[in-house]
């Protein structure tokens, strides 16, 4: 039992929470202090703490790392998701595979971007830091795991727990109190996938930057510099919505080319909780800039900042309080943590909305209205239009939030998510998109203060006839013969178009201004690729056999799958496509290996080569132990076009424990769509193959025979001294058959084995799947150095798939880069500006 | 009027839009026998039922057969208020399945049977656990 480091990671987790509480309160006392001295004193303590907290939080990061990569399973976080077979690179995502590790890793960069605030900026370091503390010590409380004395009540939930107080309940524990089990739980298979190493963190640091502009606008309402805090929270504003964008696409890439609902969003609760504070983000970023450069939308800009963090609180409270539970598929688990969540929620919510109201009077707002031809108005306007964007999925997310509301004041409960939730939020997001996608052409034209209509409409006129006409080509050509759908692609082409126009304006001028002409270019190619990629998938896995694959299976299956026999060409979509076999993957490094080419072993973990063979970068030779992931089943599928060749490996996981088949996709891409592909029906390898009766030939060394009509050669008979594994004594006899199988796709062995022993005559035979032959070695003439092979043939191999068509996706993902490249551009930019000013003594 | 006026009503005549919208297109929680009743009364919206596999004494699940494709499955679930009713689901058993202390099916009746679309589970969560492999 190694109790130290559990107990050092405890220590930490504590110090880190008693820090946070202490720098929040050195850093009121410096905001809040007149005497100089004692505010230059105390600010000195609020850093010092903040800094001994950053090293606690580094500490506890630190702690929980080494229980995870020493392999400490006494603990129940290595236990539960870890175990010895992982790589190193997916011991880093057991971290946060769990909830504590989780807040962890939230905490972790609010300690980052913390350092990063008190080394930038002196002015506001007191007041900011004060709020930013709070909602750390906040966050830390979260995996405190400390029960309160005599009130039985726990707060947090440590990482550090053991196993056997974790699982109390367990016999194993009650009988032998220092059990460690041997090996861990393991990682949940469909995370073990490169996204969500750098999907979860890229997301969190997405959370942790709003945090930011909250702390800055509480701090201005709270020294009643009610404007000053704009020009230093933007620049983060604008990082955390290129950030937090970032972390959203990567989850909805990690769903596309490893989940098989077909799509890379699917409105689940977990999505939207972070798209809905995305909306209000970006709409609070529009908001700020636009004050930046007319003083205007003040009001606005502080509405929206705390609106931003009160929905990321609000988000984490959905997602991790188990209200979700019974309208969510993968909301995470009931951690007892509710209370603890809602009072973070309230605690801030409450705070951040007494304190605007106090303050409200004296914001300094403009009394004029803005002109319609003004950039301020039509900016509002966007914002606008994404807040509400952003609401009717907050709306649809929230139904068991109502629900329980509801319960709690004696209703009875009935309210449940809308059944297709797809279309639910679709009908609305649509024209929110394409309201989005004009503003964000129009809104771009406002570059200056005031434009008068006809320069207005001067400045459109070309790039709105363009994206016309553009449009009207592209809705023939590709068959756009939907109005929502037509509009939207109008729209996308309308920014892309005005949004041109002004960067190469801007490219003369100053280059160093493009990144929102970018950023909005971005937006528009993927309102395109969305709309294409999602409204014009189709499938095209058609059966235009007309035979059914089973009777078994509904209309609508066996209309769109398509069953291969293994070597059987067929065509769908342009190509001819082949079924070649199962392939299982070496768990240390990249390549597939055929089954054929393996023998099994009791761990499905272990295989053993059966020939010399190189997979990937790896040479192995016969009789090689091969370590692989046994879980995963790779069904190699080939597409041909003309002399163009592509493979696809669909991947399904066969879980007795799971119950079923667990299919992730396999996507060829090309230019103008993807072909999504995954198996939806494999053979089962538990149920017993039906073999042909037993066919027996006398054949010698070196001669041809035929088997199931693939050309076979003995090749060698030689003796040996272990059967798999088992010593063989001196009475003992055995001899391995190697033949070689001449299939279709290069050649197979088969090596069965007869053996005496203890006077007794065993066979055993081995099996080509790939061929459907299976080979015994029934005896040996010595006399006429014959040796006579058994045959037994079987049905081929076959695999049901089912593919989809995504027109156009490329639009959408070279759109998210774009994007970023805008985001990226805009963030030097103020860079630049903030060093300028830290120059000029400003900031 | 002034146009700030203007936009404040559109804003709010679109939040009460989507909450209309949102409180329509929700569906609901009912047992079996309410479902049941609207089935026959001609209503084929989709509902959620809530309730738990069926279970012998020793906790045992009943009732779990496989479809001989393996890619769908059919159980027997016990709703709120105790009545028994056969789901067929025409997907593979999903994670936990069987682990599960709530489920939540989304569907309708298709004649006697409750054929489900979507299955949402409700598992313990980890630290109630009792086993452990040795």
């Amino acid at each position: 039992m190694h109790y130290l480091v559990g107990d050092l990671g405890h220590l930490f987790v504590i110090t880190s929470f008693i820090t946070a509480l202490i720098s929040s309160f050195a850093y009121l006392k410096a905001s809040t202090i007149l005497d100089l001295q004692k505010q230059e004193e105390w600010r000195w303590n609020g850093m010092i703490s903040f800094y001994l907290h950053a090293v606690s939080v580094f500490g506890v990061c630190v702690t929980l790392f080494i229980i995870i990569s020493k392999h400490y399973f006494e603990y129940h976080y290595a236990y539960n998701y870890s175990d010895l077979k992982l790589p190193s690179y997916y011991l880093i995502s057991t971290f946060w595979n769990g909830q504590e590790g989780s807040f962890l890793l939230w905490m972790f960069w609010h300690a980052i971007l913390g350092i990063i605030l008190i080394l930038t900026n002196k002015f506001w370091e007191a007041p900011v830091m004060t709020v930013f503390c709070l909602v750390q010590a906040f966050l830390a409380s979260m995996i405190l795991g400390v029960v309160l004395p005599g009130l039985e009540f726990k707060i947090g939930s440590s990482p550090f727990i053991l196993l056997r107080d974790a699982m109390h309940d367990a016999p194993i524990f009650q009988a032998q109190p220092e059990f460690i089990p041997k090996d861990g739980q393991g990682l949940n298979p469909l995370l073990q996938n490169y996204w969500m190493v750098i999907h979860p963190p890229t997301l969190f640091l997405g959370f942790a930057l709003t945090v930011v502009p909250f702390s800055y606008c509480m701090a201005g309402l709270w020294l009643k510099k009610y404007s000053d805090w704009i020009r230093p929270a933007l620049p983060w504003t604008l990082v955390g919505c290129g950030i937090l964008g970032l972390g959203i696409l990567m989850g909805g890439y990690w769903a596309y080319e490893t989940l098989n609902f077909g799509g890379y969003w699917n409105w689940d609760p977990v999505e939207n909780a972070v798209y809905v504070p995305w909306l209000i983000l970006v709409a609070s970023l529009h908001t700020m800039i636009t004050y930046k450069n007319s003083e205007t939308a003040l009001k606005a800009s502080i509405i929206l900042v705390i609106s931003v963090f009160i929905s990321i609180l609000y988000s984490t409270f959905l997602t991790r309080s188990g209200i979700l539970g019974e309208s969510s598929v993968h909301s995470f688990t009931d951690l007892g943590l509710s209370g603890q969540l809602l009072l973070y929620l309230l605690f801030f919510m409450i705070g951040a909305i007494v304190l605007s109201i106090v303050r409200w009077g004296n914001i300094p707002s403009i009394e004029k209205e803005a002109s319609v031809y003004s950039r301020e108005f039509w900016i509002f306007i966007g914002a606008t239009t994404l807040c509400l964007m952003g609401f009717q999925v907050l709306a649809g997310t929230s139904i068991p939030v109502v629900n329980s509301i509801l319960s709690a004041f004696g209703f009875e409960k009935k309210l449940a998510p809308p059944t297709d939730a797809i279309a639910f939020y679709s009908k609305f997001q649509i024209w929110f998109a394409i309201a989005v996608g004009i503003l964000s052409a129009v809104g771009q034209f406002f570059w200056w203060k005031k434009i008068d209509r006809k320069i207005l409409l001067n400045q459109l006129f070309v790039p709105a006839i363009i994206a016309l006409l553009v449009s009207v080509v592209v809705v023939n050509i590709v068959k756009v013969f939907n109005l929502p759908y037509a509009l939207l692609l109008l729209a996308g082409f309308f920014t892309i178009f005005a949004n041109a126009k002004i960067l190469f304006g801007l490219l003369k001028a100053s280059p160093t201004l493009s990144g929102g002409a970018i950023a909005h270019i971005g937006v528009g190619m993927m309102l395109i690729g969305i709309m294409f990629s999602a409204g014009y998938s189709r499938v095209v896995s058609l059966n235009n056999t007309g035979l059914q694959i089973s009777k078994e299976f509904s209309k609508e299956f066996n209309r769109d799958n398509l069953l291969l026999f293994i070597h059987e060409p067929r065509t769908m979509w342009g190509f001819d496509i082949e079924y070649l076999g199962e392939r299982l993957e070496p768990r240390y490094h990249t390549g597939f290996i055929r089954k054929s080419d393996i023998h099994q072993t009791a761990d499905k973990n272990l295989v053993i080569a059966k020939r010399d063979m190189k997979i990937g970068s790896k040479a192995y030779q016969a009789n090689d132990t091969i370590r692989v992931q046994g879980e995963n089943t790779f069904y190699e599928i080939e597409l041909r076009r003309g002399n163009k060749k592509y493979q696809l490996f669909p991947r399904a996981q066969i879980n007795p424990e799971m119950g079923g088949l667990l299919a992730s996709p396999d996507i060829y891409r090309s230019v103008t769509a993807d072909l999504y592909t995954h198996v939806s029906s494999v053979m089962d390898p538990s149920e017993g193959e039906e073999w042909s009766k037993l066919e027996e030939l006398r054949v010698k060394q070196s001669q041809e025979f035929f088997a199931n009509d693939y050309v076979g050669v003995l090749e060698s008979v030689d003796r040996i001294y272990n059967v798999f594994g088992i010593e063989l004594t001196d009475q003992d006899v055995a001899v391995k058959a190697k033949i070689r199988l001449q299939g279709e796709k290069g050649d197979y062995i088969a090596e069965p084995v007869f053996l005496i022993r203890d006077k007794m005559v065993g066979r055993i035979p081995d099996d080509v799947s790939d061929l459907g032959i299976r080979v015994t070695l029934m005896n040996i003439h010595p006399e006429t150095n014959e040796f006579s092979i058994g045959l037994n043939t079987r049905q081929k191999d076959w695999v049901v798939i089912k593919a989809m068509e995504k027109p156009y996706i490329n639009v959408l993902w070279i759109g998210t880069l774009v994007l970023m490249v805008g985001f990226g551009m805009a963030m030097s930019r103020r860079i630049r500006e903030f060093k300028k000013m830290k120059a000029k003594g400003l900031e | 009027m002034k146009k700030s006026h203007i936009l404040l009503l559109v804003v709010i005549a679109v939040a009460i839009g989507v909450i209309v919208s949102t409180a329509d297109d929700a569906s609901t929680y009912v047992g079996f026998s309410e479902a049941w009743a609207m089935s026959t009364s001609g209503n084929n919206k989709e509902i959620h039922v809530v309730g738990q596999l069926k279970k012998d004494p020793n906790g045992h699940i009943l009732g779990i057969r496989q479809g001989e494709d393996r890619v769908s499955f059919s159980f027997i679930m016990v709703d709120d208020e105790g009545k028994e009713q056969q789901v067929n689901y025409s997907q593979p058993m999903p994670p936990d399945f069987t682990r599960s202390e709530k489920v939540v099916v989304i569907g309708s009746y298709k004649g006697d049977v409750f054929n489900a679309s979507k299955i949402i589970l409700k598992c313990p969560s980890k630290y109630q656990e009792e086993n452990v492999n040795a």
